[in-house]
């Protein structure tokens, strides 16, 4: 099937892209917008690199048809924070040595933006299970577990300021 | 100790902000204009001859860039250690997903398509797939005797020691499977060729200079043509030492012949089923010790399943017969090893390289000698580690001041040993949910084995640029370690300037000197040594030069060398290997400084064996180490614990499933690495013995943790079930198989 | 990816009305996209052999979960996430809510679908044991119409299912049960998250004076398709839970359950873990009812 038109918006801008409706949301956003922040690692759903928020909803971009993105509000590492500007949660991965490698790193932060969402202040068994489809091969996953507790604290002090 | 500014303290991951943003740039992030993709095709069948390629119908293929192995202008291997290893197949395969041809397309989703429509009619000859297979020479593979590689390693007079009366012989056999790398980004490569600048390679990769070496001999270009570049890189361990040059001679194969960048990136099902993995082993202990418990003797065998071609084995089978002995004092010890060809995907480089699977024989081992002569774990292994001034199995005498029984007994401490291990042993008897608690001691020796330092004769640069900004020059590549972030903090320190003023260069080969491969826990130790000496000629030239005298602020610093880079045209300070003094090395006799150093530790795991699913879940972890200085203690942190998860999954998770040298389960869903949600806490602990000769009393660290979780865990379930385990990965069918027979559900299930 | 996107066909009509009217024109040609979590594994692998697809994610007439004195009904486009946190399905059907826990990931539970666990077929559906103790309802719908039918007669077979060309689930329906059953779940897979299951058992019971009044028994994994227990139940049944009654019902459990060795795993582990999961919630069972 031919490419068809479809918009999105995508950390906070509409964008238009004409690709075929099956086109990978993870292509679209790599190829078609240069938003290389979001990673492969298997294609399947399985490791959890290609994580963006979807309408606020934590989604394997490799799992996702554009068609079924059209109109969709995406938020990608990209628009989680700037190098001059750090969210916290970035700021906390880079304090506690989430991040080593760092190919994991953009998909474990929007998990644990959306775990943050939903949770404010996770227990420890909350913090696993908001991760748990995020594989990281570097960590343990020790550090990680560290900058998310570090971030839900700067993030409540940071709300009541 | 002196006071240091920056060694020693957390500062942060060089790269850390581009990483945490999403902005830091990994081999599929770039694209070169005119770009197009290549893809490899591979043969299905473990071992025989190529008769025929057609090439299927519905595909375009007169738009195809085809590399066959008639395209190589120069010579059909990729170098390692010998030259048996082809990159392209030409006209006979010996391993399933052997690379065949190559093609190029600029529509990159095309190209699985024109992959899978390529046929290839084969005449299958006999295979080999195990240890087993392979040694009984029925079916020569490899060689005249399917043997890579064979050493003999002796200390004293082992069988001497074995006719000695009154002494107690134990005996076992002991394995480990394949294990997979899984860096969470696939391997890849860009490469760019013109008859001026010749060939330019971009790749994820840990060895720069080894895909150099490769390339230069698949082009035949001379040195000055041929560059190799490293990226950000995903993840490692071991698995992009070797294949990449691969992977980057097909790729400059494809530019050469179509003229057009090409970029290679293998998807998780390619990188699975075609790249290396972890040595299978066979390790068969025979141990002789005294009625009182101190060893005598130890006559091991000890065997590797290295693949269809010898890449790396011989190097991995050393590391592995050295450390066949363990962190024990031994009279008398015979190691004999054997790398062994099967007809499977060679094996290749991983995290400890032979020593995770002979120490893992040993330490399962030691726990099952403990027991026969009526010790418990950590008397028996009290009674037998090494000492100052005792020797080590090649004969090297240990000058370092360690406590290995002070640090077992910390250990233990931590993790609240005996009152667990008699809690357990009382509460155990009515529960189906068997709790136990295991040890594992052991040792790792930093930096490449024997002589091999020497050889590598590393080169270290520090230059100042013309903003007065530092560079480290090496070509030590950053893959998730802290490479950039310990030599620059090495680098600061030496010149008493801010972290942020140094930088790394590009791990560029035509940028930076050949400062060796990464790997062998050698990066800090040995490259972060020259990088101090390197940044003491640097500071030196400075202050001879009049510019700088101390003491002296950062700024200071940058500004006399702005001028003297505006007098003198360039300011850099270069430092080459030398070995420590009294290091002796006999390459013929395995004996003598097999390392400069070692790093010391003792794990204690704790477990749960769920005779219901006979599940195993690891409940806590403790990792003990002494690794000489530790120069970032987050950093170091995170490479113990990620050391001890990789263990984990090792030990209970992680199995490669084969048919005939294929791997069957080459899906993240199907092969099992632990999640967020499987691991215990692992808490950490170092003890901190300067070493005179490495950078600011530095040791290797880095492959270390994963030698110890799995036996400890093994002997933690030993333990917990009363039962022997001697192979990993072990997984609940393997105990459901051994135990069954022997719970009391199925007891009653007999009599019904 | 080692599909070429351009060879699919993906529509998604914006109403439940227009995508029944095409899959009535042309019955057999169309299948149904949910949450993608398997449609799109298999197209990243290049396995996925329907070529014309149409997306039923949009419509919010199957994304609903209603809520009366005696039913609830959940629609087969709702996502496990969605499923696990309804006040309703957690106070009275906590099976279901605990096996849409333990579906792959975070992720995937958001954009997984209970009518796609279903429609899949696998034998290994996180869902199916807990709708079978539960001996639920599921909707069919088509142009044609709507038909209910029993959870259990759904599956007819190795990916074999009952549900004809041009329909649709619509939705599954759970009548409630007595608030004082005793349930028992759980699932062994190759790991504690991002798992397929070895295998998975979910159960509901009565006891009535010590003896088994009311028994239902749904397990994954040990067949080809997910199993209701009717065998074990019949033994079970008006028993005491006593060790004779115990060791005779794994024994016709062993007569029901037929496992295969896979990637996964081996069907004599399967076997064993098949009896001693039944073991566990019987001891479990009985202990509630000493309990009570």
């Amino acid at each position: 099937m031919s490419a068809r038109r479809f918009s999105l918006c995508v950390n906070g801008v509409e964008r238009f892209v004409d690709v075929p409706p099956m086109a990978r949301l993870l292509d679209v956003l790599r190829h078609e917008l240069g938003l290389t922040g979001t990673k492969e690692g298997c294609g399947e759903g399985e490791c959890g690199s290609c994580s963006v928020l979807m309408n606020g909803e934590l989604v394997n971009s490799c799992l996702v048809p554009i068609a079924q993105a059209g109109g969709a509000s995406i938020l990608t590492i990209e628009g989680v924070g700037e190098q001059a500007r750090l969210h916290p949660v970035q700021k906390a991965f880079l304090e506690c040595g989430g991040a080593q490698c760092g190919i994991c790193t953009p998909g474990m932060i929007l998990a644990t933006v959306h775990l943050l969402g939903k949770h404010p202040r996770p227990t420890q068994e909350e913090i696993h299970e908001g991760l748990n489809g995020n594989l990281c091969r570097c960590t343990g996953y020790m550090r990680i577990f560290e900058a998310v507790e570090k971030a839900a604290c700067a993030m409540e002090s940071g709300a009541m300021e | 100790m002196q006071k240091e500014r920056i060694v020693g303290k957390p500062v942060f991951r060089k790269e850390g902000i581009a990483k945490v943003c999403g902005a830091a740039r990994y081999i599929d992030d770039f694209s070169l204009p005119g770009m197009i993709f290549g893809a490899t095709v591979r043969n299905a069948i473990p071992r025989g001859r190529v008769l025929n390629i057609e090439f299927g119908p519905g595909i375009p293929w007169d738009e195809f860039t085809v590399v066959t192995a008639k395209d190589i202008p120069g010579k059909n291997y990729i170098a390692l250690i010998n030259q048996d290893w082809p990159c392209l197949a030409d006209g006979f395969v010996n391993h399933p997903q052997e690379a065949i041809l190559l093609l190029a397309h600029p529509d990159r989703q095309l190209l699985p398509l024109a992959v899978a429509a390529v046929r290839i009619e084969y005449e299958e000859l006999p295979s080999v797939h195990s240890i087993e297979e392979s040694e009984l020479q029925q079916t020569i593979v490899w060689g005249d005797d399917n043997i890579i590689k064979s050493y003999v390693m002796e200390k004293g007079d082992v069988d001497a020691a074995f006719a000695l009366p009154e002494i107690v012989i134990v005996k076992g056999e002991y394995s480990t499977g394949a294990q997979e790398h899984l860096y969470i980004e696939n391997n890849g490569a860009i490469a760019a060729y013109s008859e001026r600048d010749g060939v330019t390679l971009w790749g994820s990769l840990q060895c720069p200079f080894y895909a150099h070496k490769s390339l230069l001999g698949v082009t035949g270009l001379p040195e000055d043509k041929v560059r190799v570049i490293q990226v950000e890189t995903g993840g490692a361990f071991g698995g992009k030492e070797d294949y990449p040059s691969m992977i980057a001679a097909h790729a400059v194969l494809l530019a050469m012949k179509s003229g057009h960048p090409v970029k290679i990136i293998y998807d998780r099902m390619e990188d699975m089923a075609a790249t290396t993995k972890r040595h299978p082993s066979r390790a068969r202990h025979r141990t002789a010790v005294t009625k009182d418990g101190k060893l005598l003797a130890a006559d091991i065998e000890f065997c590797l399943d290295g693949g269809a071609y010898s890449t790396l084995s011989s190097t991995v089978l050393s590391r592995g017969t050295i450390h066949s002995g363990g962190p024990y004092y031994w009279p008398n010890i015979r190691v004999r090893s054997k790398a062994f060809a099967t007809n499977t995907p060679p094996h290749g480089a991983f995290r400890g390289f032979g020593a995770p699977q002979s120490l893992f024989a040993t330490e399962r081992h030691m726990d099952r000698v403990a027991k026969a002569v009526g010790l418990t774990p950590e008397e028996f292994r009290r009674r037998n580690l090494l000492r100052t001034g005792e020797t080590t199995c090649t004969g090297q005498v240990i000058r370092q001041q360690i406590d290995l029984e002070g640090w077992m007994e910390s250990a233990l401490d931590h993790a609240g040993y005996y009152e667990k291990r008699a809690r357990f042993d009382r509460e155990n008897t009515d529960s189906l949910r068997k709790k136990g608690i295991g040890l594992a001691v052991f040792l790792h020796g930093a930096g490449f084995t024997g002589s091999g330092e020497r050889y590598l004769n590393s080169l270290v640069g520090v230059d100042a640029t013309a903003e007065g900004r530092v560079r480290v020059l090496v070509s030590s590549t950053e893959f998730g370690q802290g490479t950039n972030t310990i030599l620059c903090q090495v680098a600061a320190e030496t010149l008493g300037i801010d972290y942020e003023v140094v930088e790394m260069a590009p791990a560029d080969t035509s940028v930076v000197p050949n400062s060796g491969p990464t790997v062998a826990s050698r990066t800090t130790m040995v490259v972060g040594g020259l990088v101090h000496s390197a940044a003491l000629g640097l500071k030196q030239t400075l202050i001879a030069s009049g510019l700088l005298s101390e003491p002296y602020t950062s700024d200071a610093f940058q500004n006399a060398a702005k001028s003297y880079i505006a007098k003198h045209g360039a300011l850099c300070s270069m430092s080459r290997y030398q070995a420590p003094p009294n290091v002796y090395w006999d390459d013929q006799k395995y004996s003598g400084e097999a390392y400069a150093a070692y790093s010391w530790a003792a794990y204690v795991a704790e477990v749960t064996v769920d005779l219901t699913a006979y599940f195993v879940t690891v409940d806590d972890f403790v990792a003990l180490q002494e690794v000489g200085r530790v120069l970032n203690p987050v950093l170091a942190r995170g490479q113990i614990e990620g050391g001890v998860a990789q263990g984990i999954g090792y030990a209970l998770y992680e199995k490669v499933v084969w048919d005939r040298g294929l791997m069957m389960n080459n899906q993240m869903t199907n092969y099992i690495m632990p999640t967020s949600q499987d691991l215990p806490p692992i808490r950490v602990f170092f003890e901190e013995i300067p070493f005179e000769y490495g950078a600011y009393g530095a040791k290797g660290i880095g492959e270390l943790p994963m030698d110890g979780p799995a036996p400890a865990i093994l002997n933690a379930i030993a333990h917990a079930t009363g039962e022997d385990f001697n192979a990993i990965p072990l997984l609940p069918e393997d105990i459901a198989e051994r135990l069954a027979a022997r719970t009391s559900i199925a007891k009653e299930m007999a009599a019904v | 990816m080692r599909s070429y996107p351009a060879d699919y066909e993906l529509i998604t009509p914006g109403n439940l009305d227009a995508v029944l009217r095409l899959l009535s024109d042309e019955p057999g040609r169309w299948t149904a996209i949910a949450g993608g979590t398997e449609i799109m594994v298999l197209f990243g692998a290049g396995k996925l052999s329907a070529r014309k697809l149409v997306s039923i994610s949009p419509l919010s007439e199957l994304r609903e979960i209603f809520e009366d004195e005696d039913w609830i009904s959940i629609g087969s486009g709702c996502s496990f996430t969605q499923i696990r946190r309804h006040a309703g399905v957690q106070r009275h059907f906590p099976l279901l809510a605990k096996c849409a826990s333990w579906t792959g990931s975070i992720a995937n539970q958001n954009r997984g679908t209970i009518g796609g666990n279903l429609a899949n077929a696998s034998p290994a559906a996180d869902s199916s044991p807990a709708l079978l103790a539960y001996a639920a309802e599921i909707e069919l719908i088509s142009a044609r119409g709507t038909r209910r039918i029993p959870y259990e007669q759904f599956h007819l077979g190795y990916k074999k299912i009952a549900l004809a060309a041009d329909e649709l689930i619509r939705a599954v329906y759970l009548r409630k049960c007595p608030a004082d059953s005793f349930c028992y779940a759980r699932k062994v897979g190759t790991r504690n998250a991002q798992a397929i299951s070895k295998i998975c058992v979910a159960a509901t019971g009565k006891l009535h004076q010590g003896r088994v009044e009311e028994i239902r028994i749904g397990m994954g994994s040990v067949a080809p398709a997910p199993l209701h227990l009717v065998g074990t139940e019949r033994v079970l049944l008006g028993a005491a839970l006593n060790d004779a009654t115990i060791a005779e019902a794994r024994k016709a459990l062993l007569s029901e359950v037929a496992p295969i060795d896979d990637i996964r795993s081996t069907a004599s582990y399967r076997k064993l873990i098949a009896g001693n999961l039944l073991e566990e919630l019987l001891r479990e069972f009985a202990a509630w009812g000493d309990r009570k």
